[in-house]
């Protein structure tokens, strides 16, 4: 039945040992030998399953040293192998010749856990700046978050092109629009780019390490914050795994509201998208057009729930939110104007001969590249590959409801807006049965507080993709480590390998397509 | 054609506005563009700085300026310069890694300059407090001038606070 287990068994045979602490029950989870990290790793890309996510856990506080984790997904099956190393010796063998996305885990774990990967081929550090001091790792128990850090002299040596006629454009991390800081580094021939490296890091708040100072109550608010533009699918992500810990039933009502602002959240930001990406193709319009939309949905969001994005509606058991009949009604009514308006200007959009030209061919990430990268999301989605946590791994309502994915290969920025197109139309038809079919009773229960020394697992489909929590309760039942995997975290490589080749004026485009979370990456 | 022809029709349905919502954007509208007008000859130039948001209150700026707030009817618009405005508007908890840019950014834009926090965690670091990576509210840096608390502010919020801000000095 299960492939992954069956794969390790096979590769490993009794060094793997499969441990029961950890929840979902139906997923698995093995403790190997230090020295089998990559053997494990092996046997997993031999049987073509992706990296959802690496990191590590100091688990000095439960008399061990550190704990090393890699969690694969095939299909349905999320499968995560771990290993544990010593404190005085936290060494441990890179998987990143195996596998693409391990490169920035690895180079993260090491700048801020202090684990160091050998054999990692660019140890440079990340999210950590140069001025840190050396030995600040901000995830280990012994360091004091509330300090702040002093600065110290350090320089980061970017990645050099030569030759004749190479220039560099440093861009960031103050964008000139109103988004998000980073720093992307160009080196160009011409217009053509050679290479683009990203920065990132500015935004980093030590989100991670603000976990382990709250409740699991305030845990949810703070995930919520994770990335402000996925707030309803982060703090999803965030109790589900925590339901998993503490065996707490949420009742199905809740279920289905979760998915109804879920649901409500994609369609807002792929309508926020579908504008951005025309308007950096110099067709404002259809920005105006469909912020118009978005607005037209928050407004009703504020009206019927509270928050115009829904911030804190998701809580620990359930939500805090209920739909009333007239609630009801206004939604139906508001979908069916928006499917109607939305249809037209999909319309303008698919005739318009500039845009297309602009969009097409612009910006492709091959679906070779994205399975390598284990992209995720709208990405992976418009590079051939079917991942959707909706399908794979749906909680009430989607297993009855369903989900038509679309998928796309031709992995360019037109594919991008196109998923984005057909996820619009989706959510709209989901919304509607949910409405429909919208079970009574009560819309949250008692969370609970896990036992301690237990982990919790969840992915969530967020309107960017999918989105990997992993909480560990500490000797006192206490936050002792919580993981934030966001979609952007492996699809920011990706928008580094799409815009090789293409000129630099239309990096705008290729971004926007991608939109991926600085927030979210950075943590 | 018969694109331009789609365009001109649907972009009529644009200007449609829910009356309620109508009244109290023109409201504050109307006092800011008179400010505006005072203050600063018809054009308020703002420069936008995420100094560590979530991109939440991003999302409500960018609000401002879609076709139902509209703010540029206001005599208010956006700049990628620093060098050209008459504002900041800021956001976010300002992270340590943020802390230099935004120095920087505050140290380009030339007096006299109006700085404004949006946002809860621009007002007080919010969620994410005072730590390592997180130097709390934007006036740990840079001196600030009005505070618009929210998480994140609303349209109208925002709307409000930069009027605020245009009356004080």
């Amino acid at each position: 039945m299960s492939i992954l287990k069956n794969a390790i068994i096979s590769a490993l045979g009794v060094e793997a040992v499969f441990d029961g602490n950890n929840y979902p029950a139906s997923m698995d989870f093995c403790v190997v030998p230090r020295g089998k990290f990559v053997d494990a790793a092996k046997a997993m890309k031999k049987v073509h399953a992706l990296l959802a996510a690496e990191w590590a856990s100091d688990e000095s506080q439960l008399g061990r040293g550190f704990g090393v984790f890699a969690c694969y997904r095939w299909g349905a099956e999320y499968l995560i192998v771990k290993i544990e190393l010593p404190y005085d010796d936290p060494i441990f063998a890179s998987i990143t010749n195996k596998f693409m996305p391990a490169y920035r885990f690895e180079r993260q774990m090491k700048s801020l856990m202090g684990v160091v990967p050998v054999g990692h081929p660019d140890l440079r550090p990340w999210i950590k700046f140069e001025d840190w001091p050396e030995d600040a790792w901000p995830l280990r128990k012994s360091f004091d978050a509330l300090k702040p850090m002093p600065r110290v002299a350090g320089e980061y040596k970017f990645v050099r092109a030569e030759g004749e006629g190479v220039y560099e454009i440093p861009v960031g991390p103050v964008h000139a629009g109103i988004i998000e800081p980073g720093h992307f580094r160009f080196q160009a021939v011409g217009e053509d780019i050679l290479n683009l490296e990203e920065r990132l890091g500015y935004v980093h708040k030590g989100i991670e390490k603000r976990f382990e100072a709250l409740s699991w109550q305030e845990g949810s608010r703070l995930a919520g914050r994770v990335s402000g533009d996925t707030t309803v699918a982060h703090s999803l992500a965030y109790c589900m795994a925590l339901e998993t810990m503490t065996g707490c039933r949420v009742p199905e009502r809740a279920q289905w509201l979760r998915a109804l602002f879920l649901e409500r959240e994609r369609i807002a930001n792929h309508l926020g998208d579908l504008g951005a990406i025309c308007n950096d193709a110099a067709f404002a319009f259809m920005l105006y057009q469909m912020s118009r939309l978005k607005e037209i949905m928050l407004r009703t969001n504020h009206k019927l729930f509270g928050h115009r994005f829904m911030m804190d509606r998701i809580i620990p058991g359930g939500v805090s939110v209920d739909i009333g009949p007239d609630g009801r009604e206004l939604i139906l009514s508001e979908l069916k104007k928006l499917l109607k308006e939305f249809n037209r200007l999909v319309i303008i959009y698919d005739e318009n001969s500039s845009l297309e030209d602009r969009v097409r061919e612009t910006g492709i990430l091959i679906p070779e590249k994205a399975r390598e990268l284990c992209a995720v999301g709208i990405v992976a989605r418009a590079s051939g590959l079917n991942l959707d946590c909706r399908t794979q791994n749906p909680f009430p309502p989607y297993d009855r409801i369903g989900v038509n994915v679309p998928v796309l290969i031709s992995g360019d920025v037109h594919a991008r807006a196109w998923v984005r197109v057909e996820e619009v139309r989706e959510s709209i038809r989901i919304i509607r049965e949910i409405i429909n079919a919208l079970p009574s009773g009560a819309i949250s229960a008692e969370a609970g507080i896990p036992a301690p020394d237990t982990s919790g697992f969840s992915a969530v489909e967020g309107w960017r993709g999918e989105i990997v929590y992993w909480l560990q309760a500490g000797p006192n039942s206490e936050v002792n480590r919580c993981m934030v995997r966001d979609p952007s975290s492996v699809n920011w490589l990706g928008l580094e390998q799409a815009v090789l080749g293409n000129i630099v004026p239309d990096f705008p485009l290729c971004n926007k397509s991608f939109n991926q979370s600085y927030s979210g990456h950075d943590l | 054609m018969k694109i331009l022809n789609q365009i001109l029709r649907t972009g009529i349905v644009t200007e449609a506005l829910p009356p309620e919502v109508e009244e109290e954007i023109k409201a504050v509208g109307t006092k800011l563009e008179e400010a505006i007008r005072r203050r600063f000859s018809r054009s308020l130039t703002i420069r936008q700085v995420d100094a560590g948001s979530c991109n939440g209150c991003e999302l409500e700026i960018h609000a401002i300026n879609n076709p139902i707030y509209n703010c540029e009817r206001f005599g208010m618009h956006f700049t990628a310069s620093p060098r050209f405005a008459d504002m900041l508007l800021v956001t976010g908890p300002v992270t340590r890694n943020m802390e230099i840019a935004l120095r920087r950014t505050y140290d380009s834009t030339p007096t006299p300059k109006l700085v404004v926090a949006a946002g809860d965690c621009g007002c007080n670091g919010g969620i994410f407090g005072e730590t390592y990576a997180s130097l709390g509210g934007i006036d740990k840096v840079i001196p600030v001038d009005v505070y618009i608390p929210g998480c994140p502010p609303t349209p109208i919020a925002l709307l409000h606070g930069i009027l605020k801000a245009v009356e004080v000095k």
